[in-house]
């Protein structure tokens, strides 16, 4: 008996409040004690289109936003059009009564079909034209044996003492909501597993900004870019008072020259983006490469290429970050899996970048970096090692030099500021003090041999960054028949699928996972691969970009591979076909 | 009277290695001074350049430096600035890093009117790539990327920009007259939101038209004709005069100064608690952050 759920989903047009009804529909089930996790499909306008959002609610531990909704929740004809037909038996369809039509060829004869008048039972109680979405929230929440408790305790949160009047109109019109349903038959009676204990409910963007909070970010610099947005918005609002300079700037180049600047200077040093801005950033992160210096790249990525999907999923940006910035230099690249991993991994990138004294990226897409999903709570007692600092003993003063060569390739630096040590950092090759030999020095037989050891200096900080990053993990049956070999976000609807595989046809997948990107763990990687019988590459690129470093890397070819380069995430009803198409 | 940082102080064991005869040795003569009057220790001070031949100054020289990438020093100095308050930023680099491909940063960093110091060596020329045209040449100049009828666009006044643009203090110098140049910097280091030292700093390689002759000609102290730098209207006509209105007579010297607009540091919230790469880290309040997730 699979444990009951509930997967709610509401469209309309843009403009129509369709995201913030359904985050609330996600808190009040968070509030419950569910699980929670979403996905909002939307497109890159302010008003108009089509946007629906799906919340899916459970008392087990979810692992993607599900497919079958079993509340429909339309606002406008356009939603219906399109989604009545996915709505099983025992499910319902809400709809506007007065504006909206069902096709009841369409609709599944087991569905409710539930038409309300919202804007009319609104308007009893307020000319604001979006209170009617609260009006089918009330329903929803009847229809899901909800506790109004925590519908009345959301709207009191989000008008709290500043319009306690609009807060009343809101419970006053979900309440009509619910009692349209109850005069339409009821609740859906899904037996969902309610409980008093709230659950934290947040975005990976948001587990980002919080994992850089709690690792002691200071500066943070963003130019706006969907999906990437959020990071900036939750900064620029929490971070100031926790002494956190955070500036919106003028373009990438600034965003990532002024980290660099920061960085230097010693705070800990953040940028976050999509693509596109990471595009302008590449030629400033290679500048950190180059002058040794700390700070942390967030990559959300989007569609592409070009401005593509804005507000679509993708992870094509790999190549990208693996070969941003002419020349070689040494970058580590972390791809959280889920919620709980951007925080603790974007934590674990300030560690490595001051460490290693050189850019950390954490690469997520838009799938993890915007869905809601609810997590542990986070444990904000991270370790915070800030690496070697001359000043501390590491060089005698007068004798200080910045770049000296060391077996690990990291030189104890010190910050602008400190007494006696002047030094002078540049983007020109240079020598152990920081001067350079570039201008008048390179060629000669000496500097020659003095530009291949310092570019061997830095490139050794790989061989200590990889033994300190998060190796690849073999998850599931030991004996498997098929592996799946994916990375990022691919994690939550991966596992279900091999879940309901294993549960529904018997046959034993595992996943072959990697939390870090760059440096390879190519080592461990071939040995987990010797015990592995066929494999399946999922990856939401045309070319497989992972496939390709993973072949460069270890001279391993997946047996099959399944891209997606649609714009949506993956769901794991097409993960689970496909595994059953090549298993066959 | 003895001081504690003599001009010797400041000096790297490195020496320049501009062309003889260049402007730059002026500026580097300026600042250097500058710094010595000011008696600023010299681990206190941090200078950032970007890419071209005026971009190694901060080489010669024995503070804290930052040697970075083509027209991106305004922004590298920015956030070093903004990381640590109390540091001081002097940037410095030449019209293609700046006037070029840098403008952006640079018209953003003075509409904040963060407490940075700007020197522009400006010598209406690139230099290091062996002699194309700037942002600043004159209409006509041939260069080698504008053999055939010169320059035919409108060369950037940078003095007009940077007072259009909120930039507190705005001067300019001139390498044939380091003293003057010298009080500007100081000046412009002492104050108290952007400056800009527009410093006309001749190539004497690739520039033949604008020569330290060309400019011994022309130049004029605006400040002992009677200008008020505290006129804001005023300070604008004088910008126009070179090299928007004409080419016969150039004003050196201070064309505006507003000690009244506040700094982005004086406005920036997070300041509050102190200054952020001496604050400590980690979160006290952990719980108070999660309840608005709960």
């Amino acid at each position: 008996m699979p444990t009951p759920e509930i997967v709610f989903r509401i469209g309309g047009a843009a403009g129509d409040g369709v995201s913030s009804t359904a985050e609330s529909f996600a808190k009040m089930c968070s509030r419950s004690g569910l699980h929670v996790w979403t996905y909002s499909s939307y497109q890159s306008v302010i008003r108009g289109g089509h946007v629906w959002t799906q919340v899916r609610g459970s008392s087990d531990p979810l692992l993607s936003h599900g497919t079958v909704p079993n509340v429909l929740v339309c606002l406008n004809q356009q939603t219906m059009d399109v989604h009545q037909g996915d709505v099983p038996e025992g499910g319902a369809i809400v709809f506007d009564s007065d504006v909206v039509k069902a096709d009841p060829a369409k609709v599944h004869p087991g569905a409710r079909l539930l038409g309300i008048p919202l804007r009319k039972l609104a308007q009893t109680i307020t000319p604001n034209a979006l209170v009617r979405n609260t009006v089918a929230l009330g329903a929803a929440v009847r229809l899901c044996d909800i506790d109004f408790r925590h519908l009345e305790s959301a709207f009191k949160d989000m008008w709290g003492d500043k319009k306690p009047e609009v807060a009343q109109e809101n419970i006053r019109a979900a309440k009509l909501g619910a009692e349209a349903v109850e005069t339409a038959g009821g609740s859906l009676k899904l037996g969902l597993r309610v409980t008093d204990e709230p659950r934290y409910l947040m975005t990976g963007n948001e587990a980002v900004a919080l994992g850089a909070l709690a690792a002691g970010v200071r500066f943070h610099a963003q130019y706006p870019m969907t999906p990437a947005s959020s990071i900036l918005h939750w900064l620029a609002a929490h971070g100031p008072q926790h002494g956190v300079v955070v500036k919106q700037v003028e373009d990438e180049l600034a965003a990532m020259n002024m980290a660099v600047g920061a960085g230097h200077a010693g705070v800990r040093s953040m940028v976050a983006t999509s693509g596109g801005g990471f595009s302008l950033m590449v030629e400033a992160i290679g500048q950190a490469g180059m002058t040794e210096t700390p700070l942390v790249a967030v990559l959300v990525q989007r569609g592409g290429p070009s401005t593509g999907l804005p507000t679509k999923t993708e992870q094509g940006d790999l190549n990208l970050a693996l070969g941003a910035g002419q020349g070689d230099w040494p970058r580590g690249i972390l791809a959280p899996r889920h919620t709980k991993e951007c925080f603790d991994l974007t934590a674990q990138a300030f560690n490595l970048a001051e460490v290693y004294q050189t850019p950390i990226l954490v690469m997520s897409d838009l799938y993890l970096g915007e869905g809601f999903r609810t997590v542990d709570k986070l444990d904000f007692n991270v370790p915070i090692v800030r690496g070697m600092i001359a000043a501390d003993g590491g060089a005698g003063e007068g004798a200080y030099k910045r770049y000296r060569y060391t077996d690990s390739g990291v030189s104890p630096r010190v910050l602008p500021g400190t007494k006696g040590y002047q030094y002078i950092a540049a983007t020109d090759e240079h020598m152990e003090s920081g001067h350079l030999i570039s201008d008048i020095l390179a060629g000669l037989p000496e500097f020659v041999e003095e530009r291949k050891r310092m570019h061997e200096k830095r490139m050794r900080k790989l061989e200590g960054m990889r033994k300190d990053m998060p190796p690849p993990e073999l998850w599931g049956s030991p004996n498997a028949d098929l592996t799946l070999i994916h990375w990022g976000s691919t994690w939550g609807p991966a596992h279900e699928a091999i879940l309901h595989i294993e549960e529904q046809e018997g046959i034993h997948v595992n996943s072959l996972e990697f939390p870090t990107l760059f440096p390879f763990h190519a080592d461990e990687t071939l040995r987990i691969l010797k015990g592995v019988k066929t494999t399946l590459s999922i990856e939401g690129n045309y070319t497989g970009q992972f496939a390709r470093l993973l072949r460069a890397e270890t001279g391993y070819k997946p047996t099959f591979s399944f891209p997606k380069y649609d714009g949506e995430p993956f769901s794991w009803r097409e993960i689970a076909a496909k595994i059953l198409e090549v298993v066959a | 009277m003895k001081l504690e940082f003599e001009l010797e102080t400041y000096k790297s064991e490195i020496k320049p290695t501009w062309c003889p005869g260049c402007g730059d040795y002026a500026v580097l003569n300026a600042l250097q001074h500058a710094l010595t009057e000011l008696q600023l220790e010299p681990w206190n001070v941090l200078i950032v350049s970007g890419i071209g031949c005026s971009s190694n100054l901060p080489h010669f020289l024995s503070t804290y430096g930052f040697h970075a990438i083509h027209g991106r020093a305004v922004a590298v100095a920015e956030g070093a600035r903004l990381a640590n308050p109390d540091l001081h930023v002097i940037v410095t680099g030449g019209d293609g890093d700046g006037y070029g491909i840098g403008i952006g940063h640079f018209i953003h960093a003075m509409r904040r009117n963060l407490d940075l110091t700007y020197i522009v060596m400006n010598n209406e020329i690139y230099g290091l790539t062996t002699g194309q045209a700037s942002p600043t040449s004159e209409m006509g100049m041939k260069t080698k990327s504008t053999p055939i009828v010169g320059v035919i666009e409108n060369p950037i006044d940078p003095i007009a920009l940077a007072l259009s643009t909120g930039a507190t203090y705005v001067a300019r110098a001139f390498s044939g007259d380091v003293k003057q140049m010298s009080e500007l910097v100081a000046k412009g280091i002492e104050h108290h939101g952007f400056s800009l030292i527009d410093a006309m700093s001749p190539c004497v390689t690739y520039n033949k038209i604008n020569t330290y002759e060309f400019f011994r000609k022309r130049v004029y102290d605006l400040n002992k004709e009677g200008h008020d730098p505290t006129d804001l209207k005023a300070a604008f006509m004088k910008a126009l005069e070179w090299p928007v209105m004409q080419r016969d007579r150039i004003p050196l010297g201070l064309f505006y100064r507003n000690d009244k607009m506040p700094t982005y540091e004086d406005l920036e919230p997070a300041y509050k608690r102190g200054n952020p790469v001496k604050q400590r880290l980690g979160v006290d309040d952990a719980d108070a952050l999660l309840a608005e997730f709960l």
